[in-house]
């Protein structure tokens, strides 16, 4: 980047400088006339000058001049006006004036933060264009955070600047002139005392600035710094905890906070005080005036209306003078602050950007093989991590990569995929330098997963498909005022340096996935995630999921068909108990009290959890059901056996997750609720208490929670209130509940709610899995299971994806190389989450895969168990950062190397 | 069967009569209960242990995978754990255990079970006090085959 700030900004946006300066200098003329405009108001018409007898008039807008050569001409002799009307048309031309600057004013003002924004967004741009193009030895240096505050944070002030880069001094500059030059006229000797005054101010402030700059420039690192710490706290929070360290940290952050306290504190001490000698230098002007020109006066040598002009039109001096000033103190500050940033960024070995540049067109497959040639790595500290190793892998080859802990098999890996550059020797792919090759070959024809599998928020069908994500390849096509909103976004990007690609395009890259376009994409998605083994996971996802029924109209539609599957499923498989469906007329013993009085999903927040045992009209049903005393009853056996099991334990004791009723936090209030109500008949406790105990019964299920509470007769009145709940249900309420429709699908509901319309058995062995099994072979049999996939693919991954889990994220960034159907695939121990004999069945998997459609690609393979390497053509084996062994599985094995010792 | 009963039940188990009833209730509210159908099986030989069994009612065999095939070793009947040492020891299921006849069981999971050794030392201590017996009883008889294993070849 360039690293001077006035010359980035002059070459960026010169035309528009000259063009804002040609607009004040015209709008000077307006501003000058609306000075001169009351002196003739005041003058004629209101005083009369002119107008001397009744009747006269004066001519108005005549243009006349003297010219050297022609004489007095005459461009235009005005109309003639009487006093009143002279009066009202100056005062009408004076208005004007005061619309014309105003509009000037706003037309600068826009112009000049538009201008702005466009450079701001510029310099953004660049920064993070930057970031793209690092070498990646870099990140091992910055930290994101600190990344992010420079991006953010601290180019921010530039955009306020760079509108008045220029204006601001021409204008400032020109009217101290002009006020100096008046009071030089006036008086020479005066003149000479303002300007040494002047002198002085423009030798000494800027001076002691310099300090405020210097403490600025602290302060904008400290704060960097900050920002960097409390990113890494975040970041690191798990280690944090696990050693006790947060005090550490506290002690680190308070220190940096003082720190950046007493530069703060610093900086005003000195802003202030220059404040103090500027004003002072100011006013100790017009005493000097007042003395030297009152001396000169009495004299006789300077009259006494001079004396008055000079001391007003210093009045002029000082504010221009003054904002003059800050202008330039602007302009170091952000000098500073453009310095750094740039220092920051400007880094040896950037990547070119024609490397990354954007390429719609299909990239050729790469048939030459990749070859190292002498290639030696070395780490951040200089120690080598291989030791000048040549390969050769052809196309097709089936590369198991084995090696002893830092052995160099992964650096290895990750040098074949430009992730680490090589010291010195080259990796090229058919002759040509890997670094050389541009992202749009490499990144297409090449694909890598590793451990560290890096996913941004989104769903998981973003991040499945961010492998074929490279250009903008389906037009998307605007009309009406999205065009008009398109056409300017592209507009803006253009001025501002921006690229205009279209992110509302389809970037997926469909075709070289095996796919015709976005509907038939999961075909090719679903055997990828098989051999993966994540289809399952994402499955499971997807019954677990809400579902949009626009979105998924045919799974709303065949829900009824679903549940009469599975109810067949289980009944044939002499499993019945396994679920038990809800029915409108009987009590559901796996359900809680709370399900089977409701009979619905609640949608709305009046009878959902803790509002229901408060809602008048379901308090109302309980009443008139006789079951408010029963239920009532029941929360005290509750909340008694609840607090004889769980008083003892920590507040944060794992068993709290099986205690349904109340919350560890609460166990305490109901001590003494209980207490409290200890002999009271029912009649006398108040309404709320009766609330707070009958809450309890509503989560009470009677082969799961085993306290016997439950009677046939109980049951039954439970059923009779619930349809007395429904058939009275008022209009307002209507909204808040969706009651259990065994012929409807319902979307308050998860999809395996919807399916099994019922509860699980509870005294089931694995209940929950055997039922996600017989549901799995159920959708498969309809034809459902991709259309589940598809809900599942939708699930949002968290940020990093910490929704999923680490061997989940694994298997999606493997999912996601294996989806490129690359030329060469190298897999640097990507399932290291795994365990060992999962791990395998997926190396199988993957090699099998790779060769659908008839593809055979090359496959690089760190394997992190050396015997699956006889899955493979050929072994090389890294001991110590050398390639110490090169040969097929059996004749490996059969030598008494390495290898051998590896398999053992 | 409510939770009352299922604490007269572990009560009747050698590793649980020691331990105070309240605690016996808790570990008992924190397992579940399980019911199995003839022929069905609670864990197999070689899986990893995650819990253990009391049983309620039913009864189940003990089977043992050699190389002639299944063997059946032993039954477990009403008040008896089975797969406590899987979940005491971190190893993988020893035998195959399988419901005879409907079978109705505590599953006191792992975690549940380690977590209640870890709160409350008296119960492990009357723990580590049957498993200390268990052992005097094992170590008695080795050391009985032992000796007649010597006097057989003398």
């Amino acid at each position: 980047m360039e690293q001077s700030l006035a010359r980035y900004i002059w070459t960026h946006t010169w035309k528009q400088q000259l063009w804002i300066l040609a607009v004040v200098a015209a709008s000077m003329i307006p501003f000058y006339m609306s000075f001169n405009l009351p002196k003739l108001i005041v003058n004629g018409p209101i005083q009369g000058q002119g107008f001397e007898t009744p009747g006269t008039t004066q001519p108005f807008l005549r243009l006349a001049y003297d010219l050297p050569v022609f004489g007095e001409t005459v461009f235009f002799s005005g109309i003639s006006l009487d006093r009143e009307q002279t009066l009202f048309a100056l005062s009408m031309v004076f208005l004007l004036l005061v619309v014309v600057n105003g509009l000037f004013k706003l037309y600068i003002n826009t112009y000049k933060g538009r201008l702005g924004e466009r450079m701001l967004r510029r310099i953004r741009f660049e920064l993070v264009d930057l970031v793209l193009r690092f070498p990646p030895h870099q990140f091992r240096r910055v930290k994101s955070a600190e990344i992010a505050t420079m991006v953010k944070d601290e180019v921010e002030p530039l955009g306020g600047f760079i509108g008045d880069a220029f204006v601001q001094p021409a204008l400032l500059g020109g009217q101290a002139l002009t006020a100096m030059l008046f009071i030089m006229l006036q008086n020479f000797w005066l003149g000479l005392v303002a300007l040494v005054i002047v002198m002085i101010q423009l030798g000494i402030i800027p001076r002691m600035r310099r300090r405020l700059i210097e403490l600025g420039r602290q302060r904008q690192l400290t704060a960097r710094q900050l920002s960097g710490r409390v990113g890494e706290i975040v970041e690191g929070i798990g280690a944090v905890h696990i050693h006790d360290t947060s005090n550490y940290e506290r002690a680190d952050i308070a220190a940096r906070l003082g720190r950046i306290f007493k530069i703060r504190y610093d900086l005003y001490q000195w802003k202030f005080l220059v404040k103090f000698i500027n004003n002072f230098l100011a006013q100790v002007t017009p005493f000097l005036f007042y003395l030297i020109g009152g001396y000169l006066a009495l004299q006789g040598r300077l009259d006494v209306g001079q004396l008055v002009a000079v001391i007003g039109a210093y009045k002029d001096l000082p504010g221009p003078m003054k904002d003059l000033i800050d202008w330039d103190q602007a302009r170091q500050d952000v000098q500073v602050k453009y310095a750094q940033v740039v220092e920051q960024f400007s880094i040896d070995h950037i990547v070119d950007s024609r490397i990354q540049a954007v390429s719609s067109e299909s990239v050729p497959a790469l048939d030459g093989p990749i070859a190292a040639v002498n290639l030696s790595l070395v780490d951040d500290s200089g120690a080598r991590l291989l030791e000048r190793v040549s390969v050769q892998i052809k196309p097709g080859e089936k590369v198991a990569v084995v090696g002893t802990a830092a052995g160099g098999a992964e650096v290895f890996a990750e040098a074949v995929a430009r992730l680490i550059w090589p010291e010195s020797g080259r990796i090229a792919i058919g002759g040509t330098d890997l670094l050389q090759l541009p992202e749009s070959v490499v990144g297409r024809r090449m694909a890598y997963a590793s451990s560290d599998a890096f996913l941004s928020q989104g769903t998981l069908r973003d991040n499945l498909l961010y492998s074929l994500k490279h250009a903008p390849l389906t037009p998307t096509v605007y009309d009406g005022e999205l065009e008009t909103q398109r056409n300017w976004e592209v507009g803006e990007a253009r001025k501002a340096g921006n690229p205009d690609f279209d992110l509302n395009s389809d970037w997926v890259d469909y075709a070289a996935a095996g796919a015709k376009g976005p509907d038939d994409i999961l075909l090719v998605i679903r055997p990828v995630l098989e051999a993966v083994a994540l289809s399952r996971d994402i499955l499971d996802l997807g019954l677990r999921a809400s579902v949009d029924p626009s979105r998924h109209p045919e799974i709303v539609d065949r829900i009824v068909e679903l549940r009469l599957a599975l109810r067949e499923r289980v009944a044939a498989e002499g499993v019945s108990g396994l679920v038990v469906p809800f029915e409108p007329g009987a009590y559901n013993q796996q359900a809680t009290v709370g399900e089977n009085l409701l009979f619905g999903t609640a949608t709305g927040p009046e009878l959902a959890d803790k509002a229901l045992a408060s809602n008048p009209y379901f308090l109302s049903v309980l009443k008139s059901a006789g079951l408010d005393e029963v239920l009532y009853n029941m929360g005290l056996e509750i909340a008694g056996n609840a607090i004889e099991l769980f008083s003892d334990l920590p507040p944060d004791h794992p068993f709290f997750q099986q205690l349904a009723f109340m919350t560890a936090d609460e166990i305490p209030g109901y001590k003494v609720l209980l207490q409290k109500l200890k002999g009271r008949s029912y009649a006398t406790v108040s309404e709320q208490d009766r609330a707070q105990i009958i809450m309890l019964s509503f989560a009470y299920i009677e082969p799961r929670h085993r306290f016997g509470l439950l009677t046939e007769d109980l049951m039954a009145r439970i059923v009779e209130a619930r349809s007395r709940f429904h058939e009275g249900l008022p209009k307002e309420l209507a909204g808040a509940i969706e009651r259990y429709d065994p012929m409807r699908f319902s979307t308050a509901a998860s999809l395996m709610d919807n399916v099994l319309f019922g509860r699980i058995g509870h005294n089931q062995p694995d209940g929950p899995e055997r039922i996600r099994a017989i549901v799995r072979e159920i959708l498969d049999e309809l034809g459902l299971y991709d259309e589940v996939l598809d809900i599942g693919l939708e699930f949002n991954v968290g940020v990093g994806g910490r929704r999923l889990t680490g061997a989940q994220r694994q298997k999606l960034d493997l999912a996601r190389a294996l989806l490129k159907r690359a030329d060469f695939l190298i897999l640097n121990r990507p399932l290291s989450a795994l365990d060992q004999r999962a791990q395998d069945q997926i190396v199988r998997n993957v090699l099998e895969e790779a060769k659908r459609d008839g593809r055979n690609p090359a496959i690089i393979w760190v394997l992190a168990n050396p015997a699956m390497s006889q899955l493979f053509d050929r072994v090389i084996v890294f001991h110590g950062g050398e390639l110490v062994e090169d040969g097929t599985h059996e004749t490996l094995a059969a030598r008494n190397g390495i290898f051998k010792g590896l398999l053992s | 069967m409510l939770l009352n009963d299922e604490v007269g039940m572990l009560r009747r188990v050698p590793l649980f009569s020691n331990v105070e009833p309240a605690k016996l209730k808790l570990l008992a509210f924190t397992s579940d209960r399980v019911s199995y159908g003839a022929g069905q099986i609670l864990f197999r030989q070689g899986d990893e242990g995650d819990a253990a069994y009391v049983v309620l009612s039913g009864k189940a065999d003990i089977i043992v995978d050699s190389p002639g095939g299944q063997v059946k070793v032993a039954e477990v009947e009403p008040n008896e754990i089975v797969g406590e040492i899987a979940i005491l020891c971190d190893v993988s299921r020893t035998a195959t255990v399988q419901a005879s006849m409907p079978l109705e069981a505590l599953r006191i999971r792992k975690d549940h079970f380690l977590r209640l050794l870890r709160e409350f030392p008296e119960m492990t201590i009357e723990i580590i006090r049957v498993l200390a017996d268990r052992l005097g009883h094992t170590t008695a008889e080795l050391s009985e085959a032992r000796s007649q294993e010597r006097q057989a070849k003398h």
